[in-house]
């Protein structure tokens, strides 16, 4: 594979998925970067930049520190800063060149939390993956270290949602939509990672008794919360009528029986598909499942990005490059994917637009619809 | 026992400039990135080049600003990229990964460019990357394409040239040698078109001299008319590279004339053109005139209002702080991260004659937390300084703004008299990347 792209966009990378998941915790998220990484973040990936304050900063890296290895400045810099604002935890994200040099970024981190006395982590984020690796290792962090022992309440069942930053569902309500769906449902939302929440809420998951998992990047965390806490976990967002519905009902199971499921993953057709639908595969996927449920449109999906067997249905594809893509794609497709797809469609390709931050960042952000609990009428042929 | 530069600064981050250091007033350390957006990047600059394709080799963190960039420009048909992954950097196979990448890419472009920006990474620079090999073969696979190293190394930003510097050199040198014709100017390494009615734009075309500018091309062929130009002019210091480069390689001569707000300084800058042109030296009493009296026009219209003003609205911040000190104004503060070499008389003056005036960072993590809501009241000179002041008065202009000597004050003026009457939607406006590139987000 040649990994070249002709004309589609990227994917953010791991170092904005890092970010954009602890951006509203009261953390300082580090990128050890020269340059372009945070500007990049915080221009194309993170919508809440201009008007919610939070501590996202790079290290500035320099040609003479990285080929002396001078960890000192960077923990120094770490040091003076957490000093001067206060956060909560430290997050020291990395990227190309701290790969390339062997950066001990989990070292760092425990220099920092030894000088400063609070919780810092490393994170191993280098550039070459997508932002849903970077963000499920932020998760995975959290509910490693910061994650309190609890016991769900009997009374009230509880969940925390996994999964949620606005590189998959921007910020158009669809993370205030997921919550009222939950309480609606009879359910106590106890916290939610990591839209619309507070780190305190976040060290209280452990009494919750599952975990939806709505992307990728919230699995990792879901997986560890379930080794700490013995937390199920189901993965799914509650898109479409009846697909919501079952979602419910696995969210019940699980609590009741302590059972994971993959309901985004279950999906049987024949034939054909309908659709084809482009994107991270736990929306994509609950998206396709909805679509064949509620209008009866069956449906695939190509996923460019991470993802597990286990959230695939049968026909769906992984194929992270332009050149995987195209061979998949034929002339009477429906397409269903992000405008900067379009220009890849063989002719003839019927084209609906369905934006995400991830891939086109800011450009079609005022037309990504809020799909928890709407309609799908504007996807009907 | 190094210590590090930097003066004093407050907890707001700011410092009275009698207390600052030069070159480096402030603590370096950790850096924010604020929502000011204006300032052309490289992708931005290389699109100058008519007809030329771009392809970025990097990992997908570095690729995806640029090519989202791309996109915004609306150019993404002009864009391409090859991603390196973990397994290239372990493998050794980063030369064949370009080769293969290109020749790909090429292959699938419905037109074959007549030229390509190549841009490498921070990535080859460390794996030692032979990149005079790639160059080499690529040549020799494509005869019929124009091939240029461009790079996107951050990390070697303190280490000679930076990317910008680079990238403004690079674009030119594509141009292949010509005889050289003693009635055609160019104006080099700038973004923006620089106005018509600039003193030394006035004085070339009085001279017979046609003033070419990449700014204003539409065909690599017309591109190329440049290469038969005697003389190069820059205006922007990140420019000077691009101009001592075309000196060397093609035999053109160079003249820095960089934005000014001094007027002895442009008075010698119009003499030193003048001889090269073998013209007398212009009397510049009444542009100077003009410019005193468009001052006191807008100093008549402001009074006491307080100015700031930042780096991004010109490469000479101090500079115009003192003329507009000089002249009245009430000037608050000037946002820099560090003052340039050419700044130093205007910091000492400064220092010596407002010491009060203050001085404040842009990339300090201080700057985050800063307090966003006193400019109202206030005009601002520059995107930074109006987001950081929160004012919704201010002069949109990134670069110098294609404003140059005399005639660059007067209509400074009328802009800042503009900025007074008239409000801005800073967040919309100074979110665009690239002003005046036609971005579209």
């Amino acid at each position: 594979m040649k990994q070249t792209a002709r004309i589609i966009s990227t994917y953010a990378a791991d170092t904005s998925g890092v970010c954009s998941a602890l951006y509203e915790l009261g953390g300082m998220t580090v990128i050890h970067d020269a340059s372009g990484c945070n500007s990049t973040y915080n221009t194309h990936d993170e919508p809440r930049w201009y008007d919610r304050d939070s501590l996202v900063f790079l290290s500035a890296l320099s040609e003479v520190e990285a080929m002396l290895g001078d960890d000192r400045k960077l923990i120094d810099d770490i040091c003076a800063t957490v000093e001067q604002l206060k956060p909560a935890f430290v997050a020291i994200a990395g990227s190309p060149i701290p790969m390339l040099i062997g950066a001990d970024l989990p070292a760092m981190a425990a220099a920092v939390e030894q000088r400063c006395q609070i919780p810092s982590f490393g994170l191993a984020a280098t550039g070459m993956h997508s932002y849903l690796y970077g963000a499920g290792l932020a998760f995975a962090a959290l509910a490693e270290r910061l994650v309190e022992p609890g016991q769900p309440n009997r009374n009230r069942p509880g969940v925390n949602i996994l999964g949620l930053t606005p590189l998959d569902f921007s910020v158009n309500g669809s993370a205030a939509a997921i919550r009222s769906w939950l309480t609606e449902n009879g359910w106590q939302v106890i916290s939610s990672w990591a839209m619309d929440d507070s780190l305190e809420q976040i060290r209280q998951s452990a009494q919750a008794q599952v975990n939806l998992v709505v992307s990728f990047s919230g699995l990792a965390a879901a997986r560890v919360l379930q080794r700490r806490f013995g937390t199920p976990y189901v993965v799914g967002v509650p898109i479409g009528q009846h697909f919501s519905q079952a979602l419910l009902e696995h969210l019940r199971q699980a609590a009741h029986h302590g059972s994971c499921a993959y309901p985004c993953g279950q999906r049987e057709t024949t034939g054909k598909p309908v659709l084809t639908l482009i994107g991270e595969s736990i929306y994509q996927g609950s998206l396709a499942t909805a679509l064949q449920v509620d209008l009866g449109l069956s449906a695939r999906v190509l996923c460019p990005l991470e993802t597990e067997a286990a959230l695939l249905a049968p026909g769906d594809v992984i194929a992270p490059d332009e050149d995987r893509l195209l061979p998949l794609l034929q002339r009477d497709d429906t397409v269903i994917a992000d405008p900067l797809y379009q220009p890849i469609l063989p002719a003839g390709c019927r084209f609906l637009p369905l934006a995400s931050e991830a891939f086109s960042g800011r450009i079609y952000r005022s037309q990504i619809p809020n799909l928890i609990q709407a309609p799908l009428d504007c996807f009907r042929l | 026992m190094l210590t590090r530069a930097g003066g004093p600064a407050g907890q707001d981050g700011e410092i009275a400039i009698r207390n600052a250091s030069f070159p480096s007033p402030f603590v370096p350390g950790l850096e924010y990135s604020a929502p000011a957006r204006g300032v052309w990047n490289i992708v931005h600059t290389g699109m100058l080049l008519p007809e030329a394709h771009q392809i970025f080799v990097c990992a997908a963190g570095c690729l995806r600003g640029v090519v989202l960039t791309a996109a915004e420009m609306g150019a993404a048909e002009r864009f391409s990229t090859i991603e390196i992954q973990e397994h290239n950097v372990l493998d050794g196979d980063m030369e064949e990964l370009i080769l293969d990448g290109v020749a790909d890419i090429l292959a699938k472009l419905p037109k074959r460019p007549p030229a390509v920006l190549l841009f490498t990474s921070c990535i080859h620079h460390f794996v030692a990357c032979d990149l005079p090999r790639v160059y080499r073969e690529l040549a020799r696979r494509f005869p019929d394409v124009a091939f240029t190293d461009c790079y996107m190394n951050p990390i070697m930003r303190k280490s000679g040239l930076t990317p910008d510097q680079l990238m403004r050199r690079q674009l030119y040198s594509l141009l292949t040698p010509k005889p050289l014709q003693m009635d055609a100017v160019n104006l080099i390494g700038n973004d923006l078109p620089t106005d018509d009615s600039a003193d030394f734009v006035r004085l070339l075309r009085e001279s017979g001299q046609t003033l070419l500018d990449v700014t204003g091309m539409s065909s690599y062929e017309e591109y190329q008319t440049m290469a038969a130009s005697w003389l190069n002019i820059t205006t922007y210091p990140a420019a000077q590279a691009a101009g001592d480069a075309l000196s060397a390689r093609l035999g053109q001569t160079h003249l820095h004339l960089p934005q000014s707000f001094d007027f002895q300084e442009i008075e010698e800058q119009l003499h030193t053109l003048a001889r090269l042109l073998g013209q007398p030296a212009p009397d510049q009493r009444a542009a100077r005139e003009q410019a005193i009296a468009g001052l006191q026009q807008a100093k008549d219209t402001l009074g006491d209002t307080p100015l700031l003003i930042d780096y991004t609205a010109t490469p000479r911040p101090l500079g115009l702080a003192k003329l507009l000190l000089e002249q009245g104004f009430r000037v608050e503060a000037v946002y820099l991260d560090g003052v340039t070499g050419p700044e130093k008389a205007a910091f000492t003056w400064l220092q010596e004659q407002a010491p009060d005036l203050k001085l404040r960072p842009t990339i300090s993590p201080l700057m985050r937390v800063a307090e966003r809501s006193g400019g109202e009241g206030m005009v601002s000179i520059g995107q930074k300084a109006a987001y950081f002041s929160g004012g919704r008065h201010f002069v949109n202009i990134i670069e110098g703004g294609g404003l140059h000597g005399f005639d660059g004050i007067s209509r400074l003026a009328a802009l800042m008299t503009d900025a007074y009457h008239n409000e801005k939607d800073a967040r919309s406006l100074i979110q665009i990347k690239g002003l005046g590139c036609g971005c579209c987000a």
